[in-house]
């Protein structure tokens, strides 16, 4: 890592990723390379170009175009028929989805290993009922803030992770998210986290008079800012920085000699992929119109990667399945006791590493890949 | 000043459970390249065997010797199953089956033994000591892990299994070779560090209490420890623990407050893997490119 990081001060000088046919001009080079400001592309425009890679992949892209409009169609259902407990765990499947897909963007794509993404979960969480109990801001100006604020600590953790191996990271943001719960409860910020008991916030109405229910409004809301999000994070996966991102996870020197930035892109990644999980902290907050010291320690992070994993890491349809699984699974075993839920999450977990190393998200992929041929 | 004797001195004590846990991720560390996340969990269970025993009115040392035994089979059945196939695989399939240990461990923990605070006995009794520096049972933890550490040091030195594990670890190609048995050694060294994780647990409890978390922030210091003497570098893990421990109590007492003491670890793993990664007393890695 040492000689790489020297070789690229040596090197500077940015050049365009080969087979990025997308985009055209050297102007959209320069827009691209402001990370999260990826320029976004129509749906079928990616197919255009006559390289086959790229053909087999807008075609690829064109399906999965219209199974995510029928998924986000299906999903806006629920809200008209369920209310009250239902709706509001259908909510908590879509916060766990938007979560696990910030933890995607930096695990499965970016290929850094965290453990800890409980601790933004947390943050964004906290930011949203910091500024809801104690300042009566709206609930949705709130997203931003936690979003942004979650960026900034997400960039500045990206540093160091800069420096740490894939195992060496692993470790330290498992040890933040054991570490987060004590911050929250320390007494110099306890005035505004409220300590131990954690702060209550009030259930958001639906606007301008709409016939629903706080549960149906806050329900349609989070699925459309989860929509919103999930086209962002196809985007900027599926455009030049992407490929520079799966570039680095696969094979770093290779991606630096190709005129890659890699700690820029890294720390960014990073960036983004905290703001992600942050917003998702936030929605809960709004949606369990509660948050407590002690619903923020290790097992939110863990909960997160179980889902990575059993979705497919580098998936991000796979994020919904393993939001799926994360939301639904521990209900169903709750049932049996109360440690099933624990037992079921790592057997599976481990049955995952062994079987099915791409989760379900990749199963489906290359089942539907086959049935395409 | 008295106050400062008694910190560091009950630092020396918390600090040599650290140290033995450390001394067992390094173990494990050393011969896989695998952290080990779940060796807290497992000294839990263990210890709750231990309690499971000891309730049966076995008398507590053979109930010890009795549970660093089981540990140690369970420890060589975990390498043996799920440990073996992952050898060569990607640090994200380690990491994953390891949080899957950990949670299947500590659900079973939980589903077993129930989740409710029990109390632990101790052998040593807890009259203050040494015009009450420190407790009887802090004194007497602070024996039984040294002596286990010494114990290790000397199998590790001086015995021919030590020898071969030691050649298993640092170069495994040219160990197989000479004819060690290598898949066995890392057997061996996995039963090792659940038996030491087990004597861990079971000088905790009484302190700290059992529960299916306890052991939680314990491996947090642990990962301080191991990491500021050099992650694979036994001694150093062992001197790391020691040095987390008094400066978890020190720092505890006079500079953050204890709520913050968990964060202590954090910065303290912080500061190393930025400063200096290979640790105070670990090789450098160099690798090339």
């Amino acid at each position: 890592m040492q000689n790489e990081r020297a070789m690229h001060g040596a090197t500077g000088v940015k050049e365009p990723l080969s087979g990025g046919a997308s985009f055209a001009s050297p102007v959209s080079d320069v827009v691209a390379a402001e990370s999260e400001a990826t320029p976004f592309l129509p749906p079928g425009d990616s197919g255009s170009p006559a390289d086959l890679e790229t053909t087999a992949r807008g075609s690829l892209g064109r399906g999965v175009w219209v199974i995510a409009a029928a998924v986000v169609v299906a999903a806006a259902v629920p809200a008209l028929f369920f209310n009250g407990y239902h709706l509001f765990q259908l909510t908590m499947m879509v916060i766990y989805a938007i979560a696990i897909l910030g933890l995607a963007l930096l695990t499965g794509f970016n290929g850094q290993i965290s453990l800890g993404h409980g601790a933004f979960y947390a943050i964004g969480a906290y930011t949203t009922a910091i500024l809801m109990a104690n300042w009566d801001v709206p609930y949705w100006a709130t997203l931003p803030v936690a979003a942004v604020s979650c960026g900034i600590v997400g960039f500045l953790i990206g540093l160091p992770a800069l420096r740490l191996g894939g195992l060496y990271l692993a470790l330290t943001t498992f040890s933040l998210s054991v570490a987060i719960p004590q911050l929250l409860k320390y007494k110099l910020v306890s005035d505004w986290t409220g300590g131990v008991q954690g702060l209550v916030l009030d259930k958001p109405d639906a606007p301008f008079g709409l016939p629903m229910s706080g549960d149906q409004w806050l329900y349609l809301f989070t699925l459309g800012v989860g929509v919103v999000l999930f086209i962002l994070a196809w985007n900027i996966v599926h455009g030049r920085v992407g490929r520079a991102m799966m570039a680095i996870r696969d094979h770093a020197l290779a991606a630096e000699a190709m005129g890659i930035n890699i700690s820029m892109l890294k720390t960014r990644t990073f960036a983004v992929s905290a703001m992600f999980t942050g917003v998702a902290g936030a929605l809960s907050a709004i949606a369990v119109q509660f948050v407590a010291p002690d619903s923020f320690g290790i097992f939110v992070s863990i909960f997160l990667f179980v889902g990575l994993v059993v979705g497919g890491v580098a998936s991000i349809g796979g994020t919904i399945l393993g939001a799926l699984f994360v939301q639904f699974v521990p209900n169903l075993a709750d049932s049996v006791s109360k440690a099933a839920p624990g037992a079921v999450y790592g057997a599976l977990l481990i049955a995952v590493m062994f079987l099915m190393p791409e989760g379900a998200g990749g199963l489906i992929l290359s089942l539907w890949r086959r049935v395409r041929r | 000043m008295e106050g400062v004797l008694h910190q560091v001195l009950s630092g020396i004590a918390s600090g040599s459970i650290y140290a033995s846990v450390a001394l067992a991720l390094v173990m494990i560390y050393q011969a896989t390249h695998h952290v080990n996340f779940a060796q807290g969990e497992m000294a839990t269970f263990s210890t709750y065997i231990a309690l499971t025993l000891i309730n049966f009115g076995i008398p507590y040392w053979i109930a010890f010797v009795l549970t660093v035994a089981v540990s140690f089979v369970i420890g060589m059945a975990i390498e043996r199953v799920l440990m073996r196939p992952m050898m060569d695989a990607p640090v994200l399939s380690s990491v994953g089956v390891f949080v899957g240990l950990l949670l299947i461990v500590n659900a079973c923990s939980g589903w077993f033994f129930d989740y409710t605070i029990k109390q632990f006995p101790t052998p040593f009794g807890n009259n203050p000591m040494w015009g009450g520096y420190i407790s009887g049972h802090e004194l007497g933890a602070t024996g039984v892990t040294l002596v286990v550490l010494l114990a290790v040091y000397l199998f590790f030195r001086h015995t021919k299994l030590g020898l071969g594990m030691r050649a298993a670890a640092y170069n495994p190609v040219s160990a197989r070779l000479v004819g060690i048995n290598v898949g066995g050694m890392l057997a061996l060294g996995w039963g090792l560090a659940a038996g030491i994780g087990a004597i861990a647990g079971m000088m905790i409890a009484p302190v700290v209490f059992l529960d299916p978390n306890m052991m939680g922030g314990i491996l947090l210091y642990a990962f301080a420890g191991a990491l500021l003497g050099g992650i694979d570098n036994p001694l150093g893990a062992v001197l790391g623990g020691f040095a987390v421990g008094v400066i978890e109590n020190l720092g505890g007492a006079y500079i953050v407050g204890t709520e913050l003491k968990l964060t202590l670890a954090l910065v303290i793993i912080v500061a190393v893997v930025v400063v200096k990664p290979s640790g105070l007393l670990g090789r450098s890695v160099q690798s090339r490119v």
